[in-house]
């Protein structure tokens, strides 16, 4: 932050104010909240005191009854307006509810944008909005510990969620009113809240003190397996690849056990609901029983027997293998052996059951970490990472790099996919490839953006189409079409494609088709805002206020420091006029629009100025030198 | 955007085949210390934008250097000569046999009695063919003979396609 962060001279920095920020693990069974209180992390529990929320959502006909454990009593009773599990159906499309809705009890409906809805008494609701409800409980426990707003929270998503997953859930914060500082992976979450970043500075005795770490993170919940290699240097975490299976979890070994018991009972597989749910929770609550014995006796359904570990351990093992694959797989990726692990953590609900934990340290031949609370790790290390964001909590010696789970690309003719940002990429980045036309005197051109691994197009998840139009007639493969994509720290993308020899440009910010529009979204705020309008403008006005008061205060320290360096006379009297007209703006509008646009065209401004300071540091950054030996030279 | 114009400047080392990794990384990472946008996390959009196009620069530099064939295709690119289509062809017609039996071997290995010895040995002898071709445009780089330095980079490219056709199989072989 160096680069920025520089007050007036004489003027000394406001006095340091606390911000409120939080880590939310939303998950697809639980979410928690958590915050950084004295230096340490904890989670936030409701008047209850229970930590766990239960992300589930109840409707009737008003709308939303209830949020967490209230809702999951409606379960048995009222199955198709209790919604839970909609985690799995973030950013997804109709067609892949198809594959999987099955298990899900919910009644879809086929929205014309191609986003599946779920029919409740309330009307159609969106997988989203039941995020936002879940978010919005949350996020209230928050404020309710806090006594105050909420600045900012860190939100965590599984390592393998795609470009639309990732976009859903920043809709779904949205729409509950919280500014989302960052989306950050599961599993770095968990690295950080065992503090490795601090293991590795300052290793005490350990022979690895200042060396590199590699980390893997081997988290198994319910229905979801992730694994994760990072590795650590000097306090910043790299993520070397991700893997995992997102039909695969603790779950599964319920349903194994249930399964074992039907045969012994002699019962084929026709069950019927009650049957089934008696089966599982018996097989659920043996699972947990032998974590701790080596044999359990059962009664269920007229029939008596006794499960050993060892038994049950054959019934696991095959599905644990499973995830040993996927293991070996990232390490393969990220391109590191076995024996090169130095930590390996375990993270969600079904690492409890030892069985995982002893194959985990056979395959990477050390003992995993496991002292913090698996179901909370994740939420803690989320808010440690908020605190560093939203400015509480100096952040020079942390700095995580994210890699994108899955390729990104752009489909060319006959239906096939052009890589052009590959699995495994390290993020921010951005790259651009040229095409040309198909056919001679051809003035617009489609394009589709794609993600996933697969040849076909049609194989992998449509991201956006739109087209470049004006291409100027030429003969086909003539003109040279650039299309350019970034992907920000988020792992949010956004395209542009330009005709070189025109400079015809066209842009787009990928909202995936099954996403919600920016307009969808806008209405939504608005209808979930109680606020009158006015008091929408109030506010809409001071936060353009705050911005614009920031951008002066940032320039002018800029102009202190480099204008002399950097802009000859003419550029800086430019941008102290642009300044001038911006402060005065400031204090005479009520007009937000108007003070926007203002904004932005001081941002276009200086743009050039910002650059050239950038481009200065990172010669400072390396060389040590100082901007003026930098211009002399 | 006129950030500083070479990708060996970014990290100001010299314009050069050897490239020290370790120094390189720990460079890569103190300049992400400084520009990744979670620095810029509590900025105004201006600097924000600027912050992901900057980290988005570094990254693009620290993955072109790192790996060595990337890195061949770089530095001819800033000798004004293109050799980063996938499919330029060497005109070394006993390299090209010598391809052709490499494949041939490779779609043996499944039927072969220990398909993961022969897989070893097969990685083993590219991987020493590869250090080669590394050794080869070094020298030819550096007496400026880049036509040689083209080709060499051409067989670099079947190398490193065929060290990728050999994980994959062996991921497919693990996963069996």
């Amino acid at each position: 932050m160096a680069l920025l962060q520089i007050s007036e001279p004489g003027q000394s920095p406001q006095p340091h104010q606390r911000r409120h920020a939080v880590g939310i693990d939303l998950g697809t069974t639980n979410s928690l909240v958590a915050t950084v209180r004295s230096g340490m992390a904890e989670v936030l529990a409701d008047e209850q005191g229970r930590d766990l929320l239960p992300s589930v959502v109840h409707y009737v006909a008003e709308g939303v009854s209830c949020v967490g454990y209230e809702a999951a009593e409606h379960n048995v009773a009222d199955p198709l307006n209790t919604l839970a599990s909609v985690k799995r159906l973030m950013g997804r499309g109709v067609a892949d509810i198809k594959t999987f809705g099955s298990q899900l009890p919910y009644e879809f409906a086929d929205d014309k944008g191609g986003m599946p809805k779920i029919k409740t008494a309330a009307g159609l609701v969106s997988p989203i909005q039941v995020s936002t409800e879940i978010l919005r409980k949350l996020a209230g426990r928050a404020e309710i510990a806090f006594d105050s707003e909420l600045d900012g929270a860190v939100i965590t998503v599984p390592a393998y969620f795609d470009e639309a997953q990732r976009q859903a859930t920043k809709d779904a914060a949205t729409l509950a009113g919280i500014k989302v500082l960052r989306l950050l992976n599961e599993p770095t979450a968990a690295a950080i809240a065992y503090g490795l970043d601090e293991a590795q500075k300052d290793g005490g005795a350990k022979e690895t003190k200042g060396q590199d770490r590699t980390v893997a993170i081997y988290d198994l919940g319910g229905g979801t397996f992730d694994i994760s290699i990072l590795r650590l240097s000097k306090g910043v975490f790299e993520v070397l690849a991700t893997g995992g299976d997102s039909a695969l979890g603790g779950d599964d070994f319920d349903h194994a056990i249930a399964d074992w018991l039907r045969q012994q009972i002699g019962m084929d597989d026709d069950l019927n609901p009650i049957e089934q749910r008696i089966l599982l929770e018996t097989a659920k609550s043996a699972k947990e029983e032998l974590t701790d014995s080596a044999e359990v006796a059962l009664e269920v359904l007229d029939w008596q027997g006794i499960l050993t570990r060892e038994l049950m351990h054959s019934l696991i093992d095959g599905l644990i293998a499973k995830t040993m694959r996927a293991c070996k797989k990232s390490l393969r990726d990220a391109g590191v052996a076995q024996d090169q692990i130095d930590d390996v953590i375990l993270v969600g609900g079904s690492t409890r059951t030892p069985r995982v934990g002893e194959k985990v340290a056979e395959l990477f031949g050390t003992q995993p970490l496991c002292s913090l609370d698996p179901d909370q790790v994740v939420a803690m290390g989320a808010a440690l990472q908020a605190e560093v964001l939203v400015g509480n909590k100096s952040g020079d010696d942390m700095l995580l790099l994210d890699v994108i789970p899955l390729s990104l690309g752009i489909e060319t003719m006959g239906g096939l996919i052009e890589k052009i940002i590959h699995r495994n990429t390290t993020i921010p980045v951005a790259k651009a490839q040229e095409f040309t036309t198909f056919k001679d005197g051809q003035t617009a051109m489609a394009i589709h953006v794609l993600q996933g691994e697969r040849e076909l197009a049609s194989d992998c998840r449509s991201l956006a189409r739109f087209e470049l139009r004006g291409i100027p007639p030429m003969v086909a493969g003539a003109a040279k079409i650039r299309v350019s994509y970034q992907v920000d720290a988020d792992g949010l993308l956004s395209v542009t494609a330009r005709e070189l020899t025109s400079n015809v440009e066209s842009r787009i910010e990928v909202k995936p088709s099954y996403g919600l529009g920016e307009e969808e979204i806008t209405n939504m705020l608005q209808d979930s805002f109680s606020h009158a309008r006015d008091d929408m403008q109030a506010r809409a006005l001071r936060e353009q206020q705050v911005e614009a008061d920031r951008m002066i205060e940032d320039l002018l320290a800029a102009i202190y420091k480099d204008g002399e360096a950097l802009l000859d006379a003419e550029e800086r009297q430019c941008l102290k006029v642009a300044i001038q007209e911006l402060r005065e703006l400031r204090e005479s509008t009520t007009e937000h629009r108007l003070l926007a646009r203002q904004i932005e065209s001081v941002a276009k401004a200086s743009e050039e100025f910002a650059a050239r300071r950038m481009d200065a540091s990172i010669k400072t950054a390396l060389a040590g030198q100082t901007l003026d030996e930098i211009e002399k030279g | 955007m006129k950030l500083t114009s070479n990708f060996f400047e970014i990290f100001a080392i010299p314009v050069a085949w050897q490239v020290d990794s370790s120094q390189l990384q720990s460079k890569y990472l103190k300049l992400q210390q400084e520009f990744h946008p979670d620095r810029y996390a509590s900025s105004g959009d201006t600097e924000k934008r600027l912050a992901v196009q900057t980290a988005s620069l570094i990254n693009q530099a620290y993955d072109t250097l790192k790996s060595p064939l990337k890195r061949a295709q770089y530095l001819l690119e800033l000798k004004q000569i293109d050799a980063s289509q996938d499919s330029h062809i060497t005109s070394d017609g006993a390299f090209l046999m010598e391809q052709i039996e490499l494949r041939e071997a490779l779609s043996d290995v499944r039927d072969s009695a220990d398909p993961f010895a022969a897989l070893d040995s097969l990685r083993n002898g590219v991987e020493s063919s590869y250090i080669e071709q590394q050794n080869q445009f070094q020298a030819q780089y550096q007496e400026s003979d880049f036509d040689h330095a083209f080709n060499t980079v051409a067989k670099m490219q079947f190398s490193t396609k065929l060290l990728d056709e050999i994980e994959q199989l062996e991921a497919e072989l693990e996963d069996l």
